[in-house]
């Protein structure tokens, strides 16, 4: 029988909403080290407000997040960080002033990061060459394929463990979105773990390994991509028939 | 038969964007029709058109028969047509009585005090709030104000009834309690027009469903119909070419 | 509401109670004194009951409702000075004059809301006053003087204070009857919707413009017939004492002392900050300081306890919001 290693980070029950409104029923997932693991889901179905859950940005109001084997759930975003759990949040929230050299040294404020700044940075660099050639232009003068870079850039300079990325490919044109994934495939042979929230479900299946299907805030269905895409279950998430 | 509300080519634009373009849909008599689409589609602002809320740049609104277009949201209720909000908008000190008071007061028929009381406590009974008459609507819980807001639209005695996602943030109990209202009220004359994000709630209880995507209708038809539409599934799930990534190389 | 339920409730008896101590009570052993004192307490419970129908239940801050007051005050005065007209029909028609030019103005500045309608009722205060100012006919910046023969009609001074004194309670009891008829009416319900909020209010299809300038106008009416009557009084009037912002703000800290919204929390909140004040002023060491009080009351009333006494008292025992509303 082959052991199969403890997930890396494991989510269980987790229960969110804002204000009075629950958004998350409970909700369940647990991503493996040096996987892709994706999680997708209709708009408004609380793929959001999970990741926003898990990384701390919301108090959840029940159920556990536990990552590397120590429960974290009460931390805050910037003690996640600092244990190698990062989340590149949904609509990219760049410092839109600064320049990519500034946003990047603002990705490593944690001590872990701060350690291994000038490695990573050249990591970087080298993964996504453009940043390197506008390191000293403001992002907030970027199209929207390299500021999804950027953002991306700037969650490897916390040193990640397991970088947490919402949506990726919204707003975005296709050739871009390539680039992205292209370079997410690298990091992931690397031995980076990735969770990706992703609409576009084909998109998000063809580089998972295992995936998560949500609607209205709960857990609908799970599996790997092919099993998943061979049965009518996604449809039935997004459209309820 | 001409429909209730027929919704012609109606347009807004906000800034550079196009929230509502071109806009095109009907709701007959005795029908309940849900209005679904992707985040930023433009649903609610179709609704604050229909309603008077906000002015439309185009377009032709026309309810049993007279054109509203862009009539003040005050006359439009008394015409027959209620909204609830996405968002509940309790009037937070007043009681629950007061509170559809208010809604049957000044809606359909300019009712005085004691003729509104009974029709707003019947209301509160269909909707299940009659043991809470007396209680401040603040001090409802979010079901509870959903309810609220349901009731006091209700009682301005509407043949339309625009719900803004008047399930959102329900547990499953609440849910089903808040469709058997909604088959309720289809079933004592008031059509229906929704807005929804629970897809399996919307899909079984609309008779057709509205498709919007960027401002746009998308499709229209039976759940069923809709449901099994490639450019509906699309606007879901997402561009299957976009999967291709590994042939176009890095 | 039929007079018939009405009565069946406590309100009216209470306010009926209270409109016959304030009468009777001076009258024992005619006390002078005592009169006096509970005619600036009348004259507070008015500004704070009338204001409370705009502020409380509609939830507008009239910050310049003093404007009321001393128009009605300058109209009065003058009518019996140069045209000798009798007080009654002066104080009157001041009341129904001030009410038609509240209309007027009302209809422009309730589009405004918040601060800026706010700022726009000091602004009306003030412009009022200015014009005052520098209208001779009412004696300008100087203001006007009433001989002791305008007292003459009235049976002499002595007489006529007392007169003046029954018809300002008159005015109160009218204030109080008045704002617990709008509250329990479909007028009441309607701008209280408005107050708690006014987007909903409107697609619940209240006239929230026809509503607002009703109730500017109908909240003008008698805080202008206690100004005329007030000055007749006095026998002098001027422009600073007639649009006193500080009265103004007192009334504010009335409404919201008392609980702002209820028929009884704004006469409750006068009288006690009336007599609070008049204590302060007798003190040597508190003299001027009823206006650093009247701030520091409202600073915490809006932190703490924003629904006032009443407020408090309905939280407390819910059963009270029956007999004091």
């Amino acid at each position: 029988m082959r052991e199969v290693a403890a997930p890396l980070l494991t989510i269980d029950a987790l229960e969110a909403g804002y204000g009075e409104v629950q958004v998350l029923w409970g909700v369940s997932i647990s991503a493996s080290a040096g996987k892709l693991t994706t999680i997708v889901g209709a708009n408004g179905v609380g793929k959001t407000t999970l990741l926003r859950a898990v990384v701390g940005t919301i108090r959840p109001w029940r159920g556990s997040v536990v990552f590397n084997g120590d429960d974290v759930t009460a931390l805050s975003p910037h003690a996640k960080a600092g244990r190698g759990l990062v989340l590149v949040p949904e609509g990219r929230q760049l410092f839109n002033d600064m320049t990519v050299e500034e946003n990047l040294e603002m990705g490593a404020f944690s001590r872990r990061a701060a350690r291994k700044f000038g490695e990573r940075l050249d990591q970087v660099y080298t993964l996504f060459p453009r940043l390197k050639e506008r390191r000293r232009q403001a992002a907030g003068t970027f199209s929207g394929g390299e500021q999804q870079m950027l953002a991306i850039a700037r969650g490897l300079m916390s040193d990640p463990e397991i970088l947490m990325i919402d949506e990726l490919s919204l707003g975005l044109a296709p050739v871009v979105v390539h680039q992205l994934f292209s370079a997410l495939k690298l990091l992931k042979d690397a031995g980076l773990s990735i969770v990706l929230v992703e609409q576009n479900v084909h998109l998000a299946f063809a580089l998972s390994d295992y995936a998560y299907v949500i609607a209205e805030g709960r857990l609908f269905s799970e599996g790997r991509p092919a099993e998943l895409l061979s049965r009518p279950d996604i449809r039935k998430a997004y459209l309820g028939l | 038969m001409m429909p209730l509300l027929d919704v012609h080519e109606l347009g807004k634009r906000f800034g550079g964007v196009e929230a509502v373009a071109g806009l095109t849909f009907a709701v007959g008599e005795g029908e309940i029709v849900g209005l679904i689409g992707p985040n930023g589609a433009g649903k609610s602002t179709a609704f604050d058109l229909i309603n008077g809320v906000r002015l439309p740049d185009r377009g032709r609104i026309v309810f049993r028969g007279d054109d509203i277009t862009g009539m003040d949201p005050r006359y439009v209720v008394r015409r027959g047509l209620a909204r609830t909000h996405q968002i509940v908008q309790p009037l937070a000190t007043m009681s629950v009585l007061e509170n559809c008071m208010v809604g049957a007061c000044f809606g359909r028929a300019d009712l005085p005090l004691r003729a509104a009381e009974s029709i707003a406590r019947e209301t509160a009974d269909l909707v299940g709030l009659a043991d809470r008459l007396a209680e401040p609507a603040s001090q409802l819980t979010i079901a509870g104000k959903k309810r609220l807001e349901l009731a006091r639209a209700l009682c301005a005695q509407p043949s339309l009834l625009l719900l803004d996602e008047v399930l959102a943030g329900l547990n499953p109990t609440e849910i089903r309690r808040m469709i058997d209202v909604v088959r309720t009220l289809r079933d004592r004359g008031i059509s229906i027009l929704m807005i929804e994000h629970l897809m399996q709630a919307i899909m079984g209880l609309s008779d057709r469903i509205v498709v919007l995507s960027s401002g746009r209708k998308l499709a229209e038809g039976t759940p069923a119909d809709v449901a099994a539409n490639p450019a509906v599934i699309e606007a879901y799930l997402g561009n299957a070419s976009l999967a291709g990534f590994e042939s176009t190389g890095a | 509401m039929r007079p018939a339920e009405a009565l069946r409730r406590p309100t009216p008896w209470l306010i009926a109670a209270v409109v016959l101590a304030f009468a009777l009570v001076p009258l024992r052993g005619n006390n002078v004194g005592l009169r006096e004192e509970l005619l600036l307490a009348a004259v507070y419970v008015i500004l704070a009951t009338n204001l409370n129908v705009v502020l409380g239940y509609a939830g507008y801050v009239n910050f310049g409702n003093v404007v009321f007051f001393g128009l009605g005050g300058y109209l009065c005065v003058w009518l019996v000075s140069d045209h000798a007209w009798p007080l009654l029909a002066a104080a009157l028609s001041a009341g129904v004059f001030v009410s038609i030019v509240a209309l007027g103005f009302g209809l422009g500045i309730l589009r405004l809301r918040g601060a800026y309608f706010a700022l726009a009722t000091i602004g009306v205060n003030e412009g009022v006053k200015a014009f005052t100012a520098n209208f001779p006919p009412w004696g300008g910046s100087t203001g006007i003087y009433l001989s002791i023969a305008a007292y003459g009609p009235l049976g002499g001074p002595a007489n006529a204070l007392w007169t003046i004194y029954f018809l300002l309670v008159a005015v109160m009891g009218l204030s109080l009857a008045l704002s617990y008829a709008i509250r329990n009416s479909k007028f009441g319900l309607g701008l209280r919707a408005i107050g708690q909020n006014e987007d909903a209010a409107v697609v619940l299809g209240v006239p929230t413009r026809r509503y607002k300038a009703a109730a500017y106008s109908v909240s003008a009416f008698l805080p202008a017939v206690a100004g005329a009557l007030f000055f007749f009084k006095s026998a002098f009037i001027q422009p600073d004492d007639a649009y006193d912002l500080v009265l103004s703000t007192e009334a504010i800290v009335a409404v919201m002392l008392g609980g702002q919204g209820t028929v009884i929390g704004p006469a409750l909140g006068a009288f006690l900050y009336e007599e609070l004040r008049s204590t302060l002023l007798t003190t040597q060491a508190f003299s001027n300081f009823q206006l650093v009080i009247a701030g520091l009351l409202l600073l915490i009333i809006v932190q703490f306890v924003p629904g006032g006494l009443m407020g408090w008292i309905h939280r407390r025992w819910p059963r009270m919001k029956r007999v004091l509303e």
